[in-house]
């Protein structure tokens, strides 16, 4: 009677995911197609490949989604990390609840609201769509995840810690340097990974503040994806996907590895009380 | 001296959050209370309430992002149940996370081939013997699409509050004569509350502002809150109406997460 339960779950749980892995597959699938079409497999080729290769248009975009992601995970991680020292050292709760909700407005917000937002605020100061306002879009919303990620590594940390450096002699950058930022390192690493995949995911943001001269990939492949099917897309989607399952094994490491190390604490902290 | 130092490097978070966060809410607001000329006035929020139009369309994208909600919770709660019941449960919430790093763009995108005329879906129906159907610009085809592309979002939450379930409620329930239903509806469900309202949160919230899937695969029939704000700020360039409707996306926003809010944590303040 259970086991044929468990049958049954089975079963689901491969329906499911077929179903949620389906439409990626089949994308990539038809990248490798000799015709034209995402139908009727001709035969295989990696004409697409070498189309999407020559295509300068669509390696310039590549090229300009990757300084975007990394220059915004970069910044966004600086201004995160010390925005959640900040929280952090913030004694007065209620503050701290205020701030933390503030942190947290622009996760919850739709696209939309943030697109269009951005862009009035970028209008009236008078900055120029483009590169730099695309950039700072990017960081803006990737600061929050940076917080999120960080902070709770420094609630972990034992405030113990500071003190003894402190009392050791050690100056406020050493207990930066030296404590600090070694004990959030895994904190700040997730965060960074999670602003590069925010920034790469991003389509709606960046399309109201990208104007008329800059463009990413997804606005890029919007616009395509408005005129039909370009098979160049498909071998696009499959590097693309190839690189999110990369960035997806980096991920699953660093959060293991300092899952991994807070249950080490975790077990300390049982056995000493 | 350290006090001073740490506030310096926090100076660029708190501007941040002075200047992307408030002023850009507030920029909106102001902006929703502009015509054309940039005068104040009320009238788009006049127009909004008084034109069938902007009602009717308001009215749809709520149904829509609502069917769309009950759609992924019914696939969803016993996808994450099982999982969560699973040896390796936390790779299985991989392999449900890593679709959602695949951009939602390609994923429309796969959509438009699966359901064009000469698409895949049409030549396996009219290889089993039925004639081709019109899938594209569909309601259909938005409801399917949307659903497909939040089914993660629905499981995470969930699955995270059955996971941490513990056991002995459920082997409780059965010693104490629970049928297998009675443990899931009495016990279980209750229990996960909590992760059913992150998820429909996580779902319904967005499902009214996408605007790409409804033009990639909607075609202009069906219109999103998303949609229309994208309309007026990108097109027609009312920018004074899209704002007025982007305060309305908000106000359906803070609607939605106080009538999910979890109530547990709410009993428990009270109870300090």
């Amino acid at each position: 009677m259970v086991d044929k339960h468990k049958k049954w779950a089975n079963i689901y749980l491969v329906f499911v995911f077929i179903l949620m892995y389906a439409p990626i597959f089949y994308l990539i699938f038809y990248s490798f197609n000799k015709g034209d079409y995402m139908a009727g497999f001709a035969g295989f080729s990696w004409r697409h490949y070498i189309d999407m290769f020559a295509d300068a248009r669509l390696m310039q975009m590549l090229v300009n989604t990757f300084i975007v992601a990394l220059l915004s995970a970069l910044i966004a991680t600086l201004i995160g990390l010390f925005g959640a020292i900040g929280i952090y050292n913030t004694k007065q709760a209620s503050t701290k609840n205020v701030l933390l909700s503030l942190n947290n407005v622009l996760m919850v917000s739709p696209d939309v609201i943030i697109g269009a937002s951005f862009l009035i605020f970028f209008t009236m100061i008078g900055l120029k769509l483009g590169f730099g306002s695309v950039v700072l879009a990017h960081i803006a919303f990737s600061i929050p995840i940076v917080v999120l990620m960080v902070l709770p590594r420094l609630n972990e940390m034992n405030p113990a810690l500071i003190d003894a450096a402190r009392d050791l002699g050690a100056n406020s950058y050493q207990v930066l340097s030296r404590v600090v930022l070694p004990y959030a390192w895994p904190g700040i690493l997730s965060g960074f990974f999670m602003a590069i995949t925010y920034s790469l995911d991003d389509f709606a943001v960046t399309f109201f503040v990208t104007g008329n001269g800059f463009s990413t990939l997804s606005v890029e492949i919007y616009s395509r994806a408005r005129q039909g099917i370009d098979l160049s897309i498909n071998a696009m989607a499959t590097l693309m996907f190839l690189l999110s399952l990369v960035l997806v094994i980096i991920y699953y490491f660093i959060s293991n590895y300092s899952a991994a190390n807070s249950k080490k604490k975790k077990g300390n902290r049982v056995v000493v009380h | 001296m350290n006090r001073k130092r740490t506030l310096t490097y926090t100076i660029p978070y708190i501007l941040w959050l002075g200047l992307f966060v408030i002023a850009s809410v507030i920029l909106l607001i102001i902006q929703s209370f502009g015509n054309l000329n940039g005068h104040f006035t009320f009238s788009n929020y006049v127009t909004y309430f008084s034109s069938g139009t902007y009602l009717r369309m308001t009215f749809n994208s709520i149904f829509f992002a609502f069917i769309v909600t009950a759609m992924t919770l019914l696939i969803s709660y016993p996808m994450a149940y099982v999982m969560s019941r699973l040896k390796h449960a936390q790779f299985w919430l991989l392999l449900v996370i890593l679709p959602t790093w695949v951009n939602l763009l390609l994923k429309a995108y796969a959509f438009i081939g699966l359901f064009s005329k000469t698409g895949t879906i049409n030549e396996f129906l009219s290889l089993i013997g039925f004639a081709p159907h019109q899938m594209m610009f569909t309601n259909m085809s938005f409801l399917v699409v949307a659903a497909y592309i939040e089914i993660p979002f629905m499981i995470m939450p969930i699955f995270n509050s059955l996971v941490e379930l513990d056991k002995s409620y459920i082997n409780a329930a059965r010693d104490l004569g629970a049928t297998q239903w009675q443990t899931l509806v009495k016990v279980i469900f209750p229990i996960s509350i909590g992760g059913v309202k992150a998820g429909i949160q996580a779902v319904f919230i967005p499902t009214l502002s996408l605007f790409m899937i409804t033009r990639l695969i909607g075609g202009n029939r069906v219109i999103t809150l998303g949609t229309a704000i994208e309309e007026h700020f990108l097109v027609t360039q009312n920018w004074g109406m899209g704002s007025t409707i982007g305060v309305i996306l908000i106000v359906a926003m803070i609607l939605t997460m106080m009538l999910t809010r979890d109530r547990k944590k709410k009993g428990g303040k009270h109870g300090r």
